[in-house]
C-alpha cells in the first residue's frame, strides 16, 4: 500500500559523510531538503579508521570547508589528536590528519543538521526512485510512503545489498551489524542504471586494556594544532591529545596469513567485489609485498568514550580464530582481546562514468549521487562528492548551471573527473599523485582556491568573504612591498645571513630574494625588514610559499594554462556524434556512452585517441561557427 | 581562448629587399615595446594609435639589430582578429633571422604553418566557405595526421624519443608511488639515479638536438646540386666555393663515388652545395649507385650547377644532364676556359635556355660571376627555399630545447635540495614537450594539419 506525503525539493537517501554534506548543503541553499537515514544513530558514523584527513584526503576537508561544506569544522570540534604529515617534503604534499572521537564526531554532525532550518530528517529505508519521463518524481520508502520531490542525491555508502564476510561467517548486514538496504539497487537497475559489486575491510578494535603499550612506539599530536577549517581559530582548538601508537607486523603474522591465505573468502573467490589497491588488506599486502619483512600497524583509539582501539593496517576478513592468532603475533598485541572482529564488506554501487561532472546521471534528470555509492572509497571522498551532489541538487531545482570543479581547481575536481572518465574497478580512493597541478592545489591555499566559489553559490557567508577578499589583498601587498624593497649588503644584515648559515651578500638584493633562499624565511628576517606591518600566520605562510616556490608555480601555472585550452572547449550536451564523420568506431560508442562535457575530458577516455579527438576539435569549430551563424541570421 | 602570441616571417627567408615579420596575439604590442626603440628612444609604440607605422630599431638589450618599420595594428580591425605587429626589416636572410630569434626570445612562440589563417579563421574573420574543403581534408587526413608530422623525423629518432619518454615516465610514477606509499616505497639514494638518468636523457636530446640542427642547415639552405660528367670540375668548383678541401679531386676520373655536401654562405646566402658523382653511362657498381644518387638528388635540386669541361667534346652523356636539367633552375659552366676549347657557349646555347658562364676554376678565372649569376637569380626570386620543412625543424628544435630546460631544471632542484615532490614538476613538462614532437601529445592538431596547407607566415 503506497500513499503520497509530503512534497520536498530535495530528498537526500543516506546519512554518512556524503549524505550529510549533500543535505546540509541543499538546506542551506534554502530549499526543502530531506534526509533519509536507515538508522537516526548512525549519522556520519565512521565505521572504519577514526581520523579524518591525511595525505591527499586532508586537502578535500580543507576544500570542502573553503566551499562551505562542515567536515573541517565538525572534526575541528571533535579531533583528539591532530598532525600535520610530511612537513618534510614540499608544500604540495603537507596533509593534516586529525583522529576523531567517534562518537562525539557523529553527535555533533546530527546536532548540526538538527538545527540547520529547511532540514527534515527521518529514519526510513528508500526503496524506490519515482521518475516521469526520466525526470525525478519523487522516492518511496519501505513503509509505502511517498515523497515527490524535484532532485534526489544518492548517498547510500556501502548499505546497497551489503553483505560482511570473514572468514565462513557472513552477515547479511551493513556496516557494524546496521541494516542493509536491499531494495534500492532492483529500482535502479529498473532505471537502466548499471550497478557494480565492489568490497572493502576494516581491521579488528581491540580493548585497551590488553594491550602492551611498553612495546610500541608512541605518536604523539602536534604540539600546535592546525585547524581544518578555515573559520576555527587556532587558539581555540588545543587541547590535551591522545597518543596513538606505532608496531610491526612480523615474519610470524605472515606466516600464519600465508599458511591460512586459503580460509580468505577474498582468495577463496567467496567475495567476488574488487576491494581497493591503495587500501589493501592485510592478506593483500603479504602476498604484494612478499619480501617485506614487517609492515607498520598504527593503534589509535576510537574515542574518549571507549577503551576500543582501531588497529590500522591490519583489515582482513580471515576467520575469527586466524584473526586472534595474526593480531596476538604482533608486539604489545600478545595478549589482544577482540572487541569487534576484523571484517570484509561487499556492497552494491555504480559504475560512476554514467554521471556527469555535476554528478547528476546522464540518464535520470535530476537524479544526483555521491560517496562510496559512486565507487569511491573514504570518508573525505565521500563528503566532498555529497558536497558537491548537494549542490547541484538544489541547483537543479533552482535552474542554476551546475558547480563544476576542474583538475586544476582542486583535489575534488580530480577526484570527480577520474571517477565520471576513468574507468575504475576498484573502490577509488583520492592520492597525492592524481592530481596533475598539486603544487597549485595545496591544503594551505584551498580558501584562496575555492572560497570565492563558495561565496557565489551561496554557502559562504558575507563576512567570511570579505575576510578572504582581505588575506588577499594582504598577501599581493606584501608580497610587492617584499619584491620591490632594496637590501643594502650592510653589517647588520651579513651579521644575520651568518647567524642562519646564509651566504654574505656581495652586492644589494630585495627582501624577496632572501625569503627564496631556502634556509631563510619571512620571519627570520624581521630585524633587517622596518617596515613590517602585522601580519597573520596564514598570510605569512602563502607570502613565504609563493617566493620561495615562484619558479615551480610559475611552470605549474603555464601547465594548467594548456590543459584548460582543452578543458575549455566545450563539447554541446545534443551533439550527434553518429553525424561527425571520420570518427573510428571504438570512439564514436565511448563518446556515445559517456558524454564528455569537453575536448579534455573526451581526450582522458580510455578508447579516444588523439586522432579522434583531432576531428572532434574541427567538427566543433565547424559547429560552433554554423550556429553563431544561424543566430546572427 | 588562445592566448598565446605567434610570430613568424610573412615575406619568405628569400628575395626582395624587404622581410616582414608579423605577429599576432594578446601579447603583440608588449613584445615589440621590449624590443623596439625609436630614434630618440623615447616612442613606446604600446601607447600609440592603431593602424600606424612607426620609423626606429629593433634592439636586444643594448645590441641594435636593424633599422625597421614597425606597424601596430590593434583587434579586432587586423587579419587575425587579433592584436597585430608587422616588423618591416631589411631583408637578408640572416636579420630577418634575428629579428624573428628576438621576437621569440621576448616572449612569442613561432607560428605554425597558416597559424594566422587558422586563427583568423578561429575568431571569425574567414568564412568557413572560404575553407570549404576544410572537412574532406580532415577526412582524409585522419588516419596521416599523425603520421604526417611523425614523417619528419627519421625513423630513429623517433625511437629514440619514445624510449626517452618511458625512461622519464619511469622516474615520476617512482617519485609519485613513493609519495602515495612511504612505507614500501623508498626514496632513498633515489637523486643520485634520477641525476644519472637526467644527464643520459640530456646527453641523448643535445645529440638529437645537433642532428636536427644539421638536417636544418642542410634543409634550410639552396639546395644547390653541383651536376656533370666526371672530371668534369664538380669537386674542385666545391673546394673553391668552401675553400677547404672536401671533395677528393684527383686527375681520375669518377673520383667522387657518393655525394658531398658543404654549405656555403655566399654573401648572405645559404647554399646547401651538393657535388655529386660524375654522370656517366658506367659499369662499376658502386660508381652507378652515386650516379644513380646524382640524379635522383638533382630532381630536389633548388638549383643545379652543371659544370662542363670546355676542353672535351659532347656525348650523350651530356644529353642525359641537360635534359635533366631542362624544367630546373640551372646554370651552366664552361670550365676549363684555360684550356683550348672543344666546345663554345654559342654552340650549347642551342642547346638550353639556361644562362651559362665561362670559367677557369683551376686559374681562379670567372668565379666572381658565378657568384654574381646565383645571387641575382636569388634576389630576383627565381630562388627560394622549402620553409615548410625549416619550420617543422624549429618547433622540433624548440621542443628539444623545452625539454632540455625542463630536464635542467629537475637537476637544480635536486641540487638545491628541494623535496622529490618538486621533481614531477618539470620531469612531467620533459615527458609532455617531448611527445609533442611524435604527436603524442593532444593540442589542438588537426585543426592545425589544416591550416598548414596555408603558407607560412600567412
Amino acid at each position: 500500500m503506497s500513499y503520497v506525503y509530503e512534497s520536498y525539493d530535495v530528498v537526500v537517501v543516506g546519512a554518512g559523510h556524503a549524505g550529510c554534506e549533500a543535505a546540509l548543503a541543499a538546506a542551506r541553499l534554502s530549499l526543502n531538503t530531506m534526509l533519509f537515514t536507515i538508522s537516526m544513530d548512525s549519522i556520519a558514523m565512521m565505521p572504519c579508521n577514526p581520523n579524518i584527513g591525511g595525505t591527499s584526503k586532508g586537502h578535500l576537508v580543507r576544500e570542502i570547508d573553503a566551499l562551505g561544506g562542515e567536515m573541517g569544522r565538525n572534526i575541528d570540534k571533535t579531533y583528539i589528536q591532530s598532525k600535520m604529515l610530511n612537513v618534510s617534503k614540499g608544500p604540495a604534499v603537507h596533509s593534516l590528519r586529525a583522529q576523531a572521537d567517534k562518537q562525539e564526531y557523529s553527535k555533533s554532525m546530527r546536532r548540526i543538521l538538527e538545527n540547520t532550518p529547511n532540514l527534515t530528517l527521518k529514519q526510513a529505508e528508500v526503496v524506490k526512485i519515482l521518475t516521469e519521463d526520466n525526470h525525478i518524481s519523487g522516492v518511496m520508502t519501505y513503509s509505502g510512503a511517498i515523497y515527490p520531490c524535484k532532485s534526489v542525491v544518492l548517498c547510500t555508502g556501502t548499505y546497497l545489498n551489503a553483505r560482511c564476510i570473514y572468514g565462513e561467517t557472513v552477515n547479511h548486514t551493513g556496516p557494524n551489524g546496521l541494516q542493509a538496504a536491499t531494495h534500492l539497487t532492483d529500482s535502479l537497475k529498473e532505471l537502466g542504471i548499471e550497478m557494480y559489486r565492489f568490497k572493502t575491510g576494516t581491521p579488528a578494535r581491540i580493548d585497551r586494556r590488553s594491550i602492551n603499550f611498553s612495546k610500541m612506539e608512541e605518536q604523539f599530536g602536534d604540539e600546535t594544532v592546525v585547524p581544518f577549517s578555515f573559520t576555527t581559530k587556532q587558539e581555540e582548538l588545543q587541547k590535551e591529545q591522545i597518543s596513538c601508537w606505532l608496531t610491526y607486523t612480523n615474519e610470524t603474522t605472515h606466516e600464519i596469513i600465508r599458511a591460512n591465505i586459503d580460509r580468505s573468502p577474498l582468495y577463496c573467490g567467496d567475495i567476488k567485489g574488487t576491494g581497493p589497491r591503495y587500501c589493501p588488506s592485510i592478506e593483500d599486502k603479504v602476498v604484494k609485498f612478499a619480501d617485506k619483512e614487517r609492515h607498520q600497524v598504527f593503534i589509535e583509539p576510537e574515542g574518549l568514550y571507549t577503551n576500543e582501539m582501531y588497529i590500522a593496517g591490519m583489515s582482513s576478513s580471515l576467520p575469527e580464530d586466524v584473526q586472534y592468532q595474526m593480531y596476538r603475533s604482533v608486539p604489545g598485541l600478545e595478549n589482544a582481546k577482540i572487541v569487534r572482529n576484523a571484517y570484509a564488506i561487499e556492497y552494491d554501487c555504480i559504475n560512476p562514468m554514467q554521471l556527469k561532472s555535476s554528478l547528476e546521471f546522464k540518464a535520470v534528470e535530476g537524479l544526483f549521487s555521491g560517496g562510496q555509492f559512486n565507487g569511491s572509497s573514504g570518508y573525505e571522498e565521500a563528503a566532498a562528492q555529497g558536497l558537491i551532489a548537494g549542490i547541484n541538487a538544489a541547483r537543479k531545482v533552482l535552474q542554476n548551471e551546475p558547480l563544476i570543479i576542474d583538475r586544476s581547481e582542486a583535489y575534488i575536481g580530480v577526484l570527480i573527473d577520474d571517477l565520471v572518465t576513468k574507468e575504475t574497478h576498484e573502490p577509488y580512493r583520492m592520492m597525492t599523485s592524481r592530481a596533475e597541478y598539486r603544487l597549485l592545489l595545496r591544503q594551505d591555499n584551498a580558501d584562496l582556491r575555492l572560497t570565492k566559489k563558495g561565496y557565489d553559490i551561496g554557502l559562504i557567508d558575507e563576512e567570511r568573504y570579505q575576510h578572504l577578499l582581505e588575506k588577499e589583498n594582504q598577501i599581493e601587498i606584501e608580497t610587492n612591498r617584499l619584491q620591490s624593497t632594496p637590501i643594502g649588503a650592510n653589517k647588520e644584515v651579513q651579521q644575520l645571513l651568518e647567524q642562519y648559515g646564509s651566504s654574505p651578500l656581495n652586492t644589494g638584493t630585495t627582501l624577496a630574494d632572501l625569503i627564496r633562499r631556502p634556509e631563510l624565511s619571512y620571519e627570520l628576517l624581521e630585524s633587517i625588514d622596518k617596515n613590517r606591518s602585522e601580519l597573520s600566520d596564514e598570510v605569512i605562510e602563502q607570502i613565504n610559499i609563493n617566493l620561495k616556490y615562484d619558479g615551480y608555480i610559475k611552470r605549474q601555472l603555464s601547465q594548467v594554462e594548456q590543459f584548460k585550452k582543452l578543458e575549455n572547449r566545450r563539447i554541446p550536451e545534443d551533439i550527434d556524434y553518429m553525424t561527425v564523420p571520420s570518427l573510428r568506431i571504438e570512439a564514436r560508442q565511448k563518446l556515445i556512452k559517456f558524454q564528455p562535457r569537453s575536448i579534455g575530458q573526451a581526450s582522458r577516455i580510455s578508447g579516444v585517441s588523439p586522432a579522434d579527438i583531432s576531428v572532434l576539435l574541427v567538427y566543433l569549430t565547424q559547429l560552433h561557427y554554423e550556429r553563431n551563424k544561424e543566430k546572427i541570421i | 581562448m588562445i592566448t598565446d602570441t605567434i610570430a613568424a616571417i610573412a615575406t619568405g627567408l628569400s628575395n626582395a629587399g624587404i622581410s616582414k615579420i608579423r605577429i599576432s596575439g594578446d601579447h603583440a604590442v608588449e613584445i615589440i615595446d621590449r624590443i623596439y626603440k625609436s630614434r630618440t628612444g623615447n616612442k613606446v609604440l604600446s601607447e600609440q594609435l592603431s593602424h600606424t607605422i612607426h620609423y626606429g630599431f629593433i634592439t636586444d638589450g643594448d645590441h641594435i639589430i636593424d633599422e625597421v618599420m614597425v606597424i601596430i595594428m590593434r583587434a579586432p580591425a587586423t587579419y587575425t582578429r587579433e592584436d597585430i605587429v608587422e616588423i618591416d626589416c631589411h631583408g637578408g636572410i640572416v636579420v630577418t633571422r634575428n629579428i624573428l630569434e628576438t621576437v621569440l626570445k621576448y616572449g612569442a612562440r613561432i607560428a605554425e604553418p597558416g597559424e594566422f589563417t587558422k586563427r583568423a579563421f578561429l575568431n571569425g574573420r574567414i568564412d568557413l566557405s572560404q575553407a570549404e574543403a576544410v572537412s574532406d581534408i580532415i577526412t582524409a587526413k585522419n588516419e596521416l595526421a599523425l603520421q604526417n608530422s611523425l614523417n619528419q623525423l627519421r625513423g630513429k629518432e623517433r625511437q629514440i624519443i619514445i624510449e626517452l619518454r618511458e625512461k622519464i615516465l619511469r622516474d615520476i610514477a617512482f617519485v609519485e608511488a613513493a609519495l602515495d606509499d612511504p612505507e614500501h616505497i623508498s626514496l632513498e639514494g633515489f637523486d643520485e639515479d634520477l641525476q644519472k638518468h637526467i644527464n643520459e636523457e640530456t646527453n641523448s636530446i643535445e645529440q638529437l638536438l645537433r642532428e636536427s640542427d644539421n638536417g636544418k642547415i642542410l634543409k634550410e639552405g639552396i639546395k644547390t646540386v653541383i651536376l656533370g660528367k666526371p672530371n668534369a670540375g664538380k669537386s674542385s668548383l666545391l673546394n673553391t666555393l668552401v675553400g677547404e678541401e672536401r671533395a677528393i679531386v684527383t686527375d681520375i676520373a669518377g673520383t667522387t663515388r657518393d655525394t658531398v655536401e658543404e654549405t656555403i654562405n655566399l654573401n648572405g646566402i645559404m647554399l646547401n652545395v651538393i657535388d655529386t658523382a660524375g654522370i656517366r653511362d658506367t659499369e662499376d657498381i658502386i660508381e652507378k649507385i652515386g650516379v644513380e644518387k646524382a640524379i635522383k638528388i638533382a630532381s630536389q635540386a633548388d638549383l643545379i650547377i652543371y659544370v662542363l669541361d670546355s676542353s672535351t667534346e659532347l656525348d650523350e652523356n651530356d644529353e642525359v644532364i641537360l635534359g635533366l636539367i631542362k624544367d630546373k633552375k640551372s646554370l651552366l659552366l664552361l670550365n676549363k676556359s684555360d684550356l683550348e676549347p672543344k666546345i663554345t657557349s654559342e654552340e650549347i646555347k642551342k642547346m638550353t635556355d639556361h644562362a651559362i658562364i665561362s670559367i677557369s676554376i683551376k686559374e681562379n678565372i670567372g668565379l666572381n660571376d658565378l657568384e654574381k649569376a646565383i645571387k641575382n637569380m636569388f634576389f630576383e626570386g627565381k630562388l627560394s627555399f622549402n620553409e615548410d620543412i625549416y619550420i617543422t625543424n624549429e618547433r622540433h628544435k624548440e621542443a628539444f630545447k623545452q625539454s632540455l630546460e625542463s630536464l635542467r631544471l629537475v637537476n637544480q632542484s635536486i641540487v638545491a635540495g628541494m623535496p622529490e615532490d618538486f621533481y614531477s614538476i618539470d620531469l612531467m613538462s620533459a615527458y609532455e614537450t617531448l611527445g609533442k614532437i611524435i604527436g603524442e601529445n593532444i593540442e589542438e592538431d588537426l585543426v592545425n594539419m589544416i591550416f598548414k596547407e596555408f603558407c607560412m607566415g600567412k
